[in-house]
């Protein structure tokens, strides 16, 4: 029986870690420039925690093939293991804080690069408004200025989402309202997520980013994509009935065709 | 009432005060035996249990196959699922559900509330638990706090759907935000509020019968591993649950009096400006996770304290460093309420804050790993007895393991970044508070049955069941791994999204393996109705084990040990002689 948890632990981790190590399902490329890091991060994190999970099962493993006891067999006296717990507690404690310290110093410089740190300077701005269930960005227009937002003004059937109200509001007159968050490539963005009515979260697997709307907070998000193409960016946070189908695309156009887009779009008011 | 702290002896009967009670009632539904009670904690888990496993399969059939009809379904929810498709809104009701029950219902009521309340105040040679009708009161609370759950799914508005994490405003702001927003949701805040006032006597009491009630030699240090697991796991449920229902109330109080405490101004829902200002969706998010968190150790403790107890018998040799495992215990209960940021590293909260509670979740791994290695370590010169309690004890560790280190990624919020909110979290809470919490339960039942019943269980039946269960997890939350790798979202109904569609064979691998793994349960629960009617009648010492339960009869008489309350002359941990007996029993005269 021992000999059969021994094999069945062994073949359970080594046919996990190897699906993990062949990246038969894996993150998709990474377009911006923030996340190579992220994903540098999350592969030594893959590494180490791979060879402390495969060392962990196969000792497991190991002891319990080598100390079980058979049906029948000469009974021998127990040992005690050599050395008692302390060993054991420098070996976690040293392995396990060493690697703490490496992810924490590695991770948080990470970290900080996408959320500590402000947006660079002449970052394109838009305005994010996460709703049930759908989101709607806003460009300022010609005049480069937002118009003010006017939550008693906001109605889906006018298609109002941002409670706009351009009749008294000139700054609101030239604002762009689409259903599809359209960037230039290289060009640092910066978001303004805004909640209509409960928490929402913006998500795109490609952009390696992620950041909740949280309804009575505008908070800001920033990255660069590096990649023209169409992705999918999608709500990672519980809305409502509507939750899994609560998505937009993300295009990233080129320089060129991000002008010419911007452009139409303002012809079109 | 005399005090029993160790080395002073209890006076019996005047500790508790109650004569074996005569009218059926009074004996097996009233009670106030502290043996009793913890079998009905125990029987309530399984029902919930039963309840919780059969919405999985509902959920899982649906992922794999969204367009076919489970059978018989649109009969049962005609609304939520007519002709047995059912609908995205019924999706989240069944998901909000399981997540309710089997987290408060059954991981923190079987092993915490059912073991602790049987075994505690035998473990500590008492004749019952220091508030019995305190402790009848917990246990009537726990079982209405249960049904108010689940009859949220027979009201007119529907089932709750905002998740067992219930964020606000979604889950404050009333019938606007679409279906599952009426009753049922206050309902879901009630029940949960009940179950925090059962749980909060409950650990006092746990907390009152360990310290006070401890028969003659039965100091602090000589206390059973589990009891010692139980007594920690109170100290953090009389704190977490102490916020969860102040929470739950002020949720409440949102929803029906009009108050703003998580509805900040300004919100539009359905095209109506809402009534509400100054509260804020965040507060809900700190104080749920100030008691989520901790909730985690409450339903994950209570099992590393089975496994401590239950490893050293069959492996017919002392735990290893067990006052290490008990400093290791005491540092995560200190350390589980410094984490409970790491749940929002995205939620908008400081980003600084971040790193500050990045540290302690990592630090929090530390004595989680001295624990797996003093188990390991325990096997080593072993002789190991190959009972299925002892199968499902170093399952335990297996699943606990591969759980465990799956946090080092959710823990770090530059990786989080990408993982929080995919099936990668889902795999890593089922692995290391679902799964090893189960495992933990199985072991406990072979393990102490005999005891709790007085007839042995199926060895053969157990053994199977230990097989394909524990083949059966790794094929169900291993695979999770890699969907949220692939930037699979949780809590979704289905998976429209391009990216996702190729992810949905993975997902139907899943089902299957779900729906096998739950059949499977059914031997369990078999061996267990057979074996309380047929099994083998059970001697007093089936494993040799050591502690004081194993001195008295199976079961024990009504005051636990027949009117002679032990005196405790060893330690828990005394195995590894030479000789025809390998161990010594606590209460072995000197």
């Amino acid at each position: 029986m021992g000999r059969l948890f021994a094999v069945v632990v062994t073949l359970i981790a080594l046919a996990s870690a190897t699906i993990f190590a062949l990246h038969i399902w894996w993150l998709p490329p990474d377009i911006s420039t923030h996340g190579a890091r992220i994903d540098r991060q999350l592969n030594e994190t893959m590494v180490v925690a791979g060879v402390l999970f495969v060392l962990g099962q196969l000792a497991l493993a190991f002891f319990v093939w080598r100390f079980s006891t058979r049906e029948g067999g000469p009974s021998r006296p127990s040992r005690a293991f050599p050395g008692g717990p302390t060993p054991l507690v420098v070996l976690a404690t040293v392995l396990v804080g060493v690697e703490i310290l490496v992810l924490t110093f590695v991770g948080s410089k990470v970290w900080a690069d996408v959320y500590q740190t402000p947006p660079a300077p002449g970052a394109l701005q838009i305005e994010v408004v996460g709703e049930q269930f759908a989101f709607y960005f806003r460009y300022a227009g010609a005049d480069g200025k937002f118009g003010a937002m006017h939550p008693e003004l906001m109605n889906d059937a006018t298609q109002n989402f941002f409670g706009l109200d351009p009749a008294n509001d000139t700054t609101a007159r030239d604002d762009i309202v689409v259903g599809s968050l359209v960037i230039p490539v290289n060009q640092p963005v910066v978001l303004r997520l805004h909640a209509k009515d409960v928490n929402h979260s913006f998500y795109v697997p490609e952009l390696r980013i992620q950041q909740d709307f949280v309804p009575g907070m505008v908070i800001p998000l920033h990255f660069t994509a590096t990649k023209p193409g169409k992705y999918e960016l999608v709500c990672t946070q519980l809305c409502g009935l509507g939750h899994y189908n609560m998505r937009a695309y993300v295009e990233v156009k080129t320089r060129p065709e991000f002008d010419q887009w911007l452009k139409e779009r303002a012809a079109e008011l | 009432m005399a005090q029993g702290k160790g080395g002073r002896a209890v006076t019996h009967g005047a500790a508790t005060g109650h004569a074996p009670a005569q009218s059926f009632l009074r004996r097996h539904v009233f009670s106030v035996d502290h043996k009793v009670i913890g079998r009905q904690y125990l029987d309530l888990a399984l029902v919930a249990v039963v309840t919780g496993m059969v919405l999985s399969w509902i959920m899982r059939f649906h992922l794999g196959w969204p367009e076919t009809p489970v059978p018989g379904l649109g009969k049962l929810a005609p609304t939520g699922a007519a002709g047995g498709v059912i609908t995205p809104e019924f999706y989240l009701a069944l998901m909000t559900m399981h997540g309710t029950i089997m987290v408060f219902f059954v991981l923190t009521t079987a092993p915490f509330a059912g073991f602790g309340n049987f075994f505690l105040p035998i473990h500590v040679g008492a004749e019952d638990m220091a508030f019995p009708r305190i402790n009848m009161t917990s246990f009537w609370v726990t079982l209405a706090a249960f049904l108010v759950l689940v009859s949220a799914f027979f009201v007119g508005d529907g089932p709750p759907l905002s998740g067992w994490t219930a964020y606000a405003p979604l889950s404050a702001v009333g019938k606007d935000a679409g279906p599952g927003q009426g009753v049922g949701q206050t309902l879901w805040a009630v029940s949960i509020a009940m179950f925090c006032v059962a749980q909060l006597l409950g650990s006092l009491n746990f907390i009152a019968t360990t310290l006070d009630l401890r028969t003659r030699g039965m100091s602090l240090a000589r206390l059973p591993f589990a009891t010692w697991a139980w007594f920690i796991t109170s100290v953090i449920g009389l704190v977490a649950f102490a916020v969860l229902m102040p929470a739950c109330i002020l949720l409440i109080l949102d929803r029906v009096a009009g108050t703003s405490f998580f509805i900040p101004a300004g919100l539009v829902i359905s095209d109506r400006l809402q009534p509400h200002a100054g509260g804020s969706p965040l507060l809900w998010q700190h104080l749920f996770w100030f008691f989520g968190h901790p909730e985690v150790y409450i339903a994950i403790l209570p099992g590393f304290g089975i496994v401590s107890q239950i490893l050293p018998v069959f492996a017919r040799k002392p735990l290893l460093g067990p006052r290490v495992f008990i400093v290791c215990l005491i540092a995560i209960a200190f350390l589980s309420y410094t984490v409970w940021g790491h749940h929002m590293f995205l939620s908008g909260m400081n980003p600084v804050s971040a790193t500050l509670f990045s540290v302690p979740t990592l630090v929090i791994t530390i004595p989680a790993t001295i624990i797996c290695l003093l188990w390991i370590g325990t096997l080593y010169g072993a002789r190991l007895r190959f009972t299925t309690a002892a199968l499902f004890a170093l399952g335990f560790v297996s699943v606990f393991v591969s759980g465990g280190i799956s946090g080092f990624f959710l823990a770090q919020p530059s990786t989080d970044i990408y993982l929080h909110g995919t099936y990668f979290v889902v795999a890593h809470f089922h692995f290391v508070m679902g799964v090893a919490a189960m495992f933990g339960i199985f072991a406990g039942t072979y393990f102490w049955f005999p005891k709790m019943f007085g007839r042995m269980m199926n060895e053969t039946l157990g053994k199977w069941h230990f097989w394909l269960t524990f083949i059966g997890v790794y094929c169900v939350f291993m695979p999770m791994h890699y969907l949220g790798l692939a930037g699979n979202v949780r809590r979704y109904s289905a998976f429209t999204d391009d990216y996702l569609q190729p992810l949905i064979p993975l997902h139907r691998f899943i089902t299957i393996a779900a729906l096998f793994t739950g059949a499977v349960q059914l031997i369990f629960l078999f061996n267990l109705i057979r074996s309380r009617l047929r099994g083998p009648v059970a001697p007093a010492n089936p494993w040799e084990a050591t502690t004081l339960e194993w001195s008295t009869s199976s079961p024990p008489p009504h005051d636990n040990f027949g009117g002679h309350p032990p005196v405790v002359t060893h330690g828990p941990n005394e195995f590894g002689g030479v000789g025809p007996q390998d161990y010594v029993m606590q209460a072995e005269p000197r």
